[in-house]
């Protein structure tokens, strides 16, 4: 019995592991098609995307796709605008939202409901629909600056932040995460004589790290991937984000293997956001463990 | 400080921090080329030698993709945050000028002398906008392989006709050499469609409204020239003569290159690319003509001034300056469209007599013919692409015109007949 | 005893301070942009227009929705025998005889076919006002009833499968969030050539699989397999997505409750259903709340990919909204698709809240 079980169980652990080989095979192409593309010259490229060799890193590869995109646009200054304007955002939201849902699922008060009702009825808005009054709205909104007071928010950061720091898909993620937990650890704080807010900060923040790393990156893909509001609302170069600045690339004659230089380099910072969350939820695993 | 609008003072103050001469008044320009260099690199000379030619105005530039630049204007016309001097694409001028988000030109007498007419966007009897360059479209095909096939090279003289042009397609589709006779970029879903094709319904007699009086489309867009057009363009797609509108841009750029189309129905933008992979096989051929003259699109990118500017008199000035012959020239050797004069075209590489695309200019002068001149030509163009679209994919012919002709008759009543607001 | 009691009384004043900044900034920036929509939609408002704003009631909304039955006999030749067109089939008169100025039929003045059955040798055609609507409509329908349960379901599967602890999970955790994280351009870019008529890799793959008795389809050129093509895709891409959500829910059962089922010998498929889909209730309920909602926002893979064709096969209510509101600048006419949109989703979550309600 204890010679069968070994293999028995190397053999489970090897089709476990084939079967995740299999599935990750039909999820991870399009990132090397991306980045295989981006080391080809445009001629290669689009020949190439007929067959297998499109996967394949062969024929005249180099890094000059990468210089020429460098060249094109300000590569740099579009990905600090969206890290800066993505980064604010998320930090912003993740705060406004939990601390929202955190009053949602563990308070009583009188038109909570309809309150929360309402929020969620906001996520079946797309936001494409409401685009044009919304640009009608921060057009009216007041801004001091060194003119003094000015009307309208177009072209800045705030006007790409702000429309953004509150959401009801974050709010409904809290909501439905804290329900989950067990409501005597709220009791044991307030009995302890903790303000709510302290309860919120220093009692349950601490224990919901797999929430907070989702809605993290939930959060941090949707405003990364910004087109048609930033579009909308900046006219200068120097506010721009990634994806406006995509747009560079796609000229009369689109240059593929700079638009796939492009995408590569800035995919780079979700990828990272997501590979660093990942330790939060591993780190939460633990602390769930201990928890439960 | 100068008189300027509270919105501009973002721009004015990133400006003033690059040190601006402060004698010099602030003019916003919006070009639709970002990420081009060479354009930039023109463009910039120009406002250079602007700037310094004289001391009361001093030009900004703007720039924006131009995948963008529709959508980015027209935001800003929402937000009423419109530069002094815009660009704008020629057909989508009247639209522009008619929301009044534009402002007639201040030029001055025959500055637009010699002009190809494509290049001077006019609406309601003014000047409102005016371009560097045009563009054309060729019939893009091999000498070997008409030779070949035995097919006749025709001339703006005398072009294929709409029987031979079928013939031809039939021949090069029966040869078993190529994938598909001819390649009409089905892939492309912007302005190509009423650019590229809409000359087609042209030269058949049919429009996409009525341009007598702009206020309906119905014979135009649905009589029978147009339903006999309908037909031929159905007949394309069910003889598997060109590629439907599920083609990959891939082969879109490379199709033709490659050989696997014997024709290809492309700008003169693609010119120089194509001929440096051809190479003297490559012939421009005119338009084929379907009983009224062989057509093609006409009109580029034009620079205009915006009816909320406040110094429509510099704007002016600096458009009147931008469209001397050196730069249209510089335009043309930059980005290898055809430049507005025939002075200018003689400055160039391309199109000077016995340059590489100087057809394009003859091109352009015979048959060139300007999208309608309306307020409602966006529209027109969007429901002109679905009804192709539409017809291409097998929809009924008669059932998709008349579809695109209430559309549009729909759009130009909502709109009290796009009459000029006084 | 009676600070426990108090913990669980009204709280007003801490309730509305902590959800106040949120909620302000979702009116400012999400219930006043809808409000101004609604009105939009009243009115022939236009994005840009030297005209002025009227009001026209409901006139948009009858636009959209407006319906009739039409019923044709077919074409008799004189002797009364029933014409037969080239497919043997009974010929009918031309539609377009009765909704293109015939004095006789006003009320199907401007309307198009939406579709038609047959009722012995007669035909009838339920036509349409705006059958591009009505195909959005029903394109968007389809796609959220196929895109919820599946997308939801391989999502959970995939959220399991990388919850396993093993050696390098890390590595397919990523692997498998990939396609949320590329851009739709290099997705769409990808799938265009996957789903080639000619040489695209579905093809390839199928003729090899059939040992070449399949016949190669234009997936995306084909009006009948265009939306499928795109219902394919859009799992792919989002179903990373999901899974993420998932797996923070998974992530909140605790671990000794498996240790538990363990020892009491429990097998996978007994602790999947104890253990941990009891654990994931009210995860399960924002999945499927948050799929339906985001498959009925379905806009970006049309406007990459489709554009709404070919026959309008793949048109969709938010694509419709844009292309009216933005591309024809009949912002009135997009903000009325957006209220239906509106409507129709709040009444589906509603009906979803009442079924997935908790039964006490």
């Amino acid at each position: 019995m204890a010679a069968v079980a070994p293999t028995n169980q190397r053999l489970k652990t090897s089709l476990r592991y084939l079967l995740l080989v299999l599935v990750g095979a039909v999820f991870i192409f399009p990132i090397i098609f991306m980045v295989v593309s981006s080391l080809k010259p445009d001629g290669q490229l689009l020949r190439d995307t007929a067959s297998i060799r499109a996967f394949l890193p062969v024929g005249d590869i180099s890094l000059d796709n990468y210089f020429a995109a460098f060249k094109r646009a300000p590569v740099g200054l579009f990905v600090f605008n969206s890290l800066l304007v993505t980064g604010i955002t998320v930090i912003g939201s993740l705060f406004l939202c939990s601390m929202a849902a955190f009053a949602f699922a563990f308070l009583e008060f009188k038109g909570k409901e309809i309150v929360l009702s309402l929020i969620i009825a906001t996520l079946i808005i797309p936001f494409e629909t409401i685009a044009v009054p919304m640009l009608m709205v921060v057009n009216s909104l007041p801004s001091i600056g060194p003119d003094g007071l000015t009307w309208g928010w177009l072209n800045s950061y705030q006007v790409q932040i702000v429309p953004f720091l509150a959401d009801a898909l974050t709010i409904f993620l809290f909501v439905q995460y804290f329900r989950d937990l067990p409501k005597e650890l709220i009791e044991a704080a307030r009995l302890d004589g903790a303000r709510w807010f302290q309860v919120y900060s220093l009692v349950i923040v601490p224990i919901s790290g797999p929430v907070f790393a989702t809605a993290a990156i939930l959060k941090f893909l949707a405003m990364y991937n910004q087109y048609l509001w930033p579009l909308m609302v900046t006219q200068s170069e120097q506010f721009r984000p990634v994806m406006v600045g995509l747009q560079y690339f796609f000229q009369l004659n689109t240059a593929w293997g700079e638009v796939m230089a492009y995408l590569s380099l800035i995919t780079l910072p979700v990828l990272a956001f997501y590979l660093f969350l990942q330790r939060a939820f591993i780190a939460s695993i633990a602390s769930t463990g201990i928890k439960g | 400080m100068k008189h300027m609008t509270l919105l501009a003072g973002a721009l004015a103050l990133s400006t003033a921090l690059t040190g601006g001469a402060l004698a010099q008044t602030e003019l916003s320009l919006w070009y639709h080329g970002a990420g081009n260099a060479v354009e930039r690199e023109i463009l910039v000379g120009i406002i250079d030698d602007f700037n310094s030619s004289q001391s009361d105005w001093k030009v900004v530039l703007e720039e924006f993709p131009q995948a963008a630049y529709n959508d980015s204007v027209v935001a800003a016309a929402v937000a009423g945050n419109l530069p002094d001097i815009i660009d704008v694409d020629g057909p989508v001028m009247p639209n522009w000028a008619w929301a009044g988000y534009m402002q007639p030109l201040q030029l001055s007498e025959g500055a637009l002398d010699g002009f190809l007419p494509g290049a001077i966007g006019k609406y309601n009897d003014e000047v409102y906008s005016v371009g560097l360059w045009d563009a054309a479209i060729a019939m893009y095909a091999r000498k070997s392989v008409l030779e070949k096939h035995d097919i006749r090279i025709p001339t703006l003289d005398q072009p294929w006709t709409k029987e031979e042009f079928d013939e031809i397609l039939v021949k090069l589709k029966d040869s078993g050499e190529f994938d598909y006779a001819l390649d009409l970029g089905m892939a492309d879903q912007s302005e190509w469609y009423p650019y590229a094709f809409g000359p087609f319904l042209w030269s058949f007699g049919g429009d996409m409204v009525d341009r007598s009086s702009y206020t309906t489309a119905e014979g135009a867009l649905n009589g029978d020239a147009a339903l006999e057009f309908g037909d031929w363009w159905q007949s394309l797609f069910t003889r598997d003569l060109v590629p439907g509108t599920s083609q990959d841009m891939a082969d879109r750029e490379t199709g033709f290159i490659d050989g696997k189309y014997a024709l290809q129905w492309n700008g003169n933008w693609f010119g120089i690319k194509t001929l440096e992979a051809v190479g003297d096989d490559l012939l421009f051929l005119p338009a084929p003509d379907f009983g009224n003259g062989p057509k093609i699109g006409a009109a580029s990118w034009q620079f205009g001034v915006s009816a909320t500017s406040d110094h429509p008199d510099g704007a002016s000035a600096f458009i009147g300056f931008a469209i001397q012959d050196k730069y249209l020239a510089a335009f043309s050797d930059g980005i290898g469209l055809i430049p507005a004069t025939a002075e200018a075209a003689a400055m160039t590489k391309s199109y000077a007599p016995g340059g590489p695309l100087e057809v394009f200019f003859g091109l352009s002068e015979a048959q060139a013919m300007l999208r309608p001149v309306t307020p409602g030509y966006v529209v027109e163009a969007l429901e002109f692409r679905k009804a192709l679209s539409d017809i291409a994919n097998g929809a009924d012919v008669a059932d998709a015109l008349d579809a695109a002709t209430d559309a549009i008759n729909a759009d130009i009543a909502r709109n009290n007949n796009y009459a000029p607001a006084n | 005893m009676s600070n426990k009691q108090k913990s669980l009384q009204s709280h007003p004043l801490a309730g509305w301070l902590m959800t106040a900044p949120a909620l302000i900034l979702i009116v400012l920036f999400l219930v006043g942009p809808f409000i101004l929509a609604f009105g939009f939609s009243f009115t022939n408002q236009r994005l840009i227009s030297p005209n002025p704003t009227q009001f026209v009631g409901l006139s948009n909304f009858e636009q959209l929705l407006g319906v009739g039955v039409l019923t044709l006999d077919p074409e008799r030749d004189d002797a009364g025998q029933v014409v037969l067109d080239a497919e043997g089939q009974p010929s009918y008169p031309r539609l377009r005889d009765y909704t293109r100025n015939n004095p006789d039929y006003p009320q199907y003045d401007g309307m198009r076919e939406w579709f038609s059955f047959s009722t012995g040798d007669a035909r009838t055609y339920v036509l349409a006002r705006d059958t591009v609507f009505m195909k959005a409509l029903t394109n968007t329908l389809l796609f959220v009833i196929i895109v919820a349960p599946v997308q939801s379901g391989l999502a959970l599967l995939l959220a399991l499968m990388i919850n396993q602890k093993l050696r390098g999970i890390n590595v397919f955790r990523t692997i498998y969030f990939m396609p949320v994280v590329v851009s739709i351009v290099v997705v769409s870019l990808l799938w265009r050539f996957i789903y080639d008529g000619r040489n695209g890799l579905l093809n390839n793959l199928l003729e090899f699989l059939t040992f070449g008795h399949f016949q190669p389809i234009d997936w995306l050129g084909n009006p009948d397999t265009a939306l499928f093509a795109i219902i394919g895709m859009s799992i792919w891409q989002a179903v990373g997505f999901h899974m993420v959500i998932w797996l923070s829910g998974l992530q909140t059962i605790p671990l000794t409750l498996y240790e538990a089922a363990d020892i009491e010998g429990a097998t996978p498929w007994q602790k999947f259903r104890f253990v941990t889909w009891p654990g994931l209730r009210n995860t399960a309920v924002l999945i499927l709340v948050v799929i339906t909602m985001q498959a009925f926002a379905l806009f970006s893979q049309i406007d990459v990919m489709t554009n709404g064709g070919p026959l309008d096969s793949t048109q969709t209510l938010v694509f419709q909204a844009v292309v009216r509101g933005y591309e024809q600048q009949n912002i009135a006419g997009g903000s009325a698709i957006s209220v239906i949109l509106f409507l129709l989703v709040l009444s589906i979550s509603l009906i979803q809240r009442y079924l997935t309600r908790e039964r006490t």
